[in-house]
């Protein structure tokens, strides 16, 4: 039905070209899924945007062919592509809130597609739309449909991108990371949609995405790319089961699973015994009944309701729920970027709830409580260089005087594994693992004995994930710091920390030791986040 | 929809207090103005007496807040005051010659937004063609000629060497007369009573002005829009557009364009309020009876009741601007409700 033959696309840049996509060649049945997988600039989005001509501004497909039914994709003629674009072939995204147009009304974005494949006229445009929308599981519809992408969940505005994807009957749905940014329930809500959307309809479908677990869990067959070219193609059972390629091999031993060990994510060749820890303390924090109330136009959230949690020292505790359960709220005010509304903080025996956030900068325990931020390239100021960011506590908060400092920055770069010459850099030249190092460097640079870790490998690479976690849990053994691991993936959240505390909708649900509540969690809200997670790729054979 | 008229309410409501600020600062720095009426009036040959005398009858013998009290009672009844100046009342003075600095704000206004929007709407969609070269010329070309300049050059061309424009010597050439005032814009006026020779002559006045202040006002626009258009076109909602295949026409107007609209007529704003500040070099080049001149003249002899009713009117003029602004953003912009707290 769709067949790549050699299929390269080469970017102009203003450094010269750049080959995204090099002889790629794929082949897709009638029926049948494919996964596209690959770490961050592997060229699987490219390859869909360039079968579907829609490339950004300097991408041209230099070589090799690509052929939908007999339909020449790369030299049809820009009027038939607009034809095929939505009608045969349909696309979904990643990030389905800004995939939608903000200032127009979902149904009328529907409209808009169907009226352009005449699949309806300006009479019965409305009614088809809300058909539509039915179809895609949306409930009260016509309500729905006069509404805006802001006003809806990001479940159901990628419910809408798909409506939009399906409205005119494509026998070939591309759906490019399309639960990137949702939370795990929502996911499995989205993607049982489109495999059962799928089914029904009796289409081909490609799914592109960095989730091995999701692959393997949807596709029939599996492509895995790497630097823009294909490494291994093969039945999702046998890439994953007996992998042949070393790159697929990396991968699929760099994804958090049951019964993975930190070490067990490395390359063989790059595991260390794991580092001993020292004996927990007693308790570092206790966190007691906070609650933080946000004044609303619609009445006061209750953001968070009365939470009471402790850490030990040396013990690392992760904060686990979805988007909205008050997690960061919760994180921000433990670290005195927010003051709670009620409640206790209690830090080695003082109580930080009664410092205001604004004036803790300059608090002398300022320096014992750091974060790690989530998004390691936002979190970094981009006209900083890795040594100014790393110097910028030491220089506000450390009696050290320059030398001192200049010789502390090397000594933090060689600790989290920052080669020299990379301090220099600024962030845009630096890759996400090296930026995650810059803040975490920034981070340890005081000694702090307590570390709130936001989510840090969220938007990073499964490799490079697995380098970051052991790097922390290195960090924690010989530093002896405490974490407080924020994370909304339950499998990352167990291979690092020693408890776990799972909120939802500002309350803690259940709190326990990782490996009780993974096994036997007691609350169904946990249950359920376990089984929306999707079931990585069974364990290598080799391990 | 009454919701909406109670928010439109309360944003006019708030802008109640900036006009009692305006009328504060208007009245106090005009009085902290160097230069004393009193003697400029009385001419070279007075002495103490007799500028004494016109002192008081100025009023400006007494403390500040009195003055300020008989400034607002005479405020509120509607009066101004007189301009020493023009002897006549600042109202009747203002009601003429606003209009003229308007029309011709509004006109060249106008006149660059159908050059300027078009131009970078083109130059987004084409970075990097001639069209986006000749934009970025306009656009340099536009912000480093002086308008002054821009306007003499204009008239040497179109007037002395081509013939094709009128003389520059305000709003209507003398063998017509005004039309009868409705609305004060010659334009409208003339065309309520259908007098469509006099139209035609207010337009050929118009025309060399309006293009002078509009090449430069011009600049600003081009260069919004064409950001503004860059960065929606690169929007992922376009790419899902292009996706469902929707055809390049519909992607570029309903998708692209009116969202990039809401910093364009953010500039807008902007580009209206300084010039009508800034159009008093145009109006002195054309002998423009505007009220830029007129306040410019006003200032350097000291005639507080002019300058006053001058910022008063612009201030006015600016918080209707500002709202009708917000208003525009509402109906382009569903994410931006009336936070009606």
């Amino acid at each position: 039905m769709l067949k790549l033959t050699d299929l390269s696309v080469r970017f102009r840049t203003r450094r010269g070209p750049v080959d995204a996509v090099r002889s790629v060649s794929l082949e897709l049945g009638r029926g049948e899924t494919l996964g596209v997988v690959g770490e961050s600039g592997s060229g699987k989005s490219v390859t869909s945007y360039a079968l579907m001509r829609i490339l950004d501004r300097g991408g041209e497909i230099v070589a090799g062919d690509a052929v939908y039914g007999g339909v020449d994709l790369r030299r049809a003629s820009e009027r038939a592509m607009a034809d095929i674009r939505g009608r045969e072939i349909s696309m979904i995204f990643q990030n389905p809130r800004a995939a939608l147009n903000p200032i127009r009304t979902v149904g009328r974005q529907i409209e808009d597609v169907l009226r352009r494949h005449s699949r309806a006229t300006a009479q019965t445009a409305r009614r088809k739309a809300i058909k539509a929308m039915e179809a895609v599981r949306i409930q009260d519809a016509a309500a729905r449909y006069h509404a805006y992408p802001f006003e809806l969940s990001g479940g159901m505005c990628q419910r809408i991108v798909i409506a939009i994807a399906l409205a005119c009957d494509p026998k070939l749905l591309i759906a490019d990371e399309p639960t990137t940014g949702l939370d795990i329930t929502t996911q499995k809500a989205v993607m049982d949609l489109i495999a059962e959307l799928i089914r029904e309809r009796d289409m081909s479908a490609i799914l592109i995405t960095h989730d091995l677990g999701l692959a393997a869990q949807y596709c029939d067959r599996i492509a895995v790319m790497k630097d823009g070219e294909v490494v291994e193609t093969g039945a999702s059972a046998d890439v994953f089961g007996a992998p042949a390629h070393a790159y697929t091999r990396k991968l699929v031993s760099a994804t958090p699973r049951d019964g993975a060990q930190l070490r067990g994510l490395l390359p063989a060749e790059a595991r260390k015994p794991p580092p001993a820890r020292a004996a927990l303390g007693a308790p570092i924090l206790e966190v007691q009944e906070l609650t933080k109330t946000f004044p609303g136009k619609a009445g006061p959230v209750h953001a968070v309701k009365g939470v009471s949690f402790d850490v030990r020292d040396g013990e690392t505790v992760g904060l686990v729920g979805e988007s909205g359960c008050g997690k960061s709220t919760t994180s921000a005010m433990i670290v005195r970027l927010l003051d709670p509304t009620s409640g206790r903080i209690v830090f080695k025996g003082e109580d930080l709830a009664r410092r205001p956030a604004a004036r803790f900068a300059r608090d002398p325990l300022r320096a014992q409580i750091q974060m790690v931020f989530q998004d390691a390239t936002d979190s970094l100021n981009p006209r900083h260089t890795s040594r100014q960011s790393i110097e910028e506590p030491l220089r506000r908060l450390s009696p050290l005087g320059a030398r001192a400092r200049s010789a502390r920055i090397e000594e933090l770069a060689d600790l989290v594994g920052l080669p020299q010459p990379l301090l220099d850099r600024f962030p845009h030249q630096l890759s996400g693992g090296q930026k995650a190092r810059v803040g975490i460097a920034r981070a340890i640079a005081l000694e702090p004995r307590f570390l709130i870790l936001d989510e840090p490998t969220a938007a990073l690479d499964v490799s490079i994930q697995a380098i970051v976690l052991n790097l922390l849990a290195d960090l924690r053994a010989k530093l002896g710091m405490s974490y407080l691991f924020v994370s909304h993936d339950l499998h990352v959240v167990r291979l690092l920390c020693d408890r776990v505390v799972v909120m939802r909708a500002g309350e803690i649900v259940e709190q326990g030791a990782v490996e009780e509540v993974m096994r036997a969690p007691s609350d169904p809200y946990t249950q359920s986040l376990l089984d929306a997670a999707p079931r990585p790729p069974v364990a290598l054979a080799a391990e | 929809m009454s919701g909406r008229l109670r928010a439109i309410s309360l944003r006019i409501l708030q802008a109640v207090p900036v006009v009692i600020g305006v009328v504060v600062i208007s009245f106090v720095l005009t009085r902290a103005l160097p230069g004393d009426p009193a003697v400029y009036f009385a001419g070279p040959a007075a002495d103490e007496a007799s500028i004494a005398q016109i002192r008081k009858e100025l009023g400006l013998d007494r403390s500040w807040p009195e003055q300020f009290a008989i400034y607002v009672g005479a405020l509120l009844s509607g009066d101004l005051g007189k301009s020493l100046s023009t002897g006549q009342p600042v109202l009747s003075d203002l009601a003429t010659r606003l209009p003229a600095s308007l029309e011709l704000t509004l006109v060249s206004l106008l006149l660059a937004c159908a050059i300027a929007i078009p131009l970078g709407v083109l130059a987004a969609t084409r970075p990097g063609s001639w069209i986006d070269h000749l934009c970025r010329i306009l656009v340099t070309a536009g912000v480093s000629l002086p308008t002054f300049f821009t306007g003499v050059v204009l008239i040497y061309v179109f007037y002395y060497l081509l013939g094709f424009a009128p003389s520059p010597l305000g709003r209507l050439d003398f063998i017509y007369i005004a039309p009868p005032a409705t609305t004060g814009f010659y334009l409208i006026d003339a065309a309520i009573v259908g007098d469509w020779s006099t139209w035609a002559a207010a337009l050929r006045q118009l025309v060399l002005p309006a293009t002078t202040l509009a090449l430069f006002t011009l600049a600003p626009i081009a260069r919004m829009t064409r950001a503004a258009m860059l960065s929606a076109l690169s929007a992922d909602f376009i790419r899902t557009a292009r996706a469902a295949g929707l055809r390049g026409r519909t992607v570029l107007f309903a998708y692209a364009f009116r969202n990039a609209l809401l910093p364009v007529v953010t500039t807008l704003g902007m580009v209206f309020s300084f010039m009508l500040g800034a159009n008093v070099l145009v109006e002195k080049v054309f002998a423009w009876p505007g009220v830029g001149s007129y306040a410019v003249e006003a200032l350097v002899v000291s005639d507080y009741a002019a300058v006053q009713g001058f910022v008063l009117a612009m201030a006015l003029l600016f918080v209707a601007l500002n709202l009708l602004i917000d208003l525009i953003y509402s109906l382009i912009d569903p994410r931006i409700g009336f936070s009606a707290q």
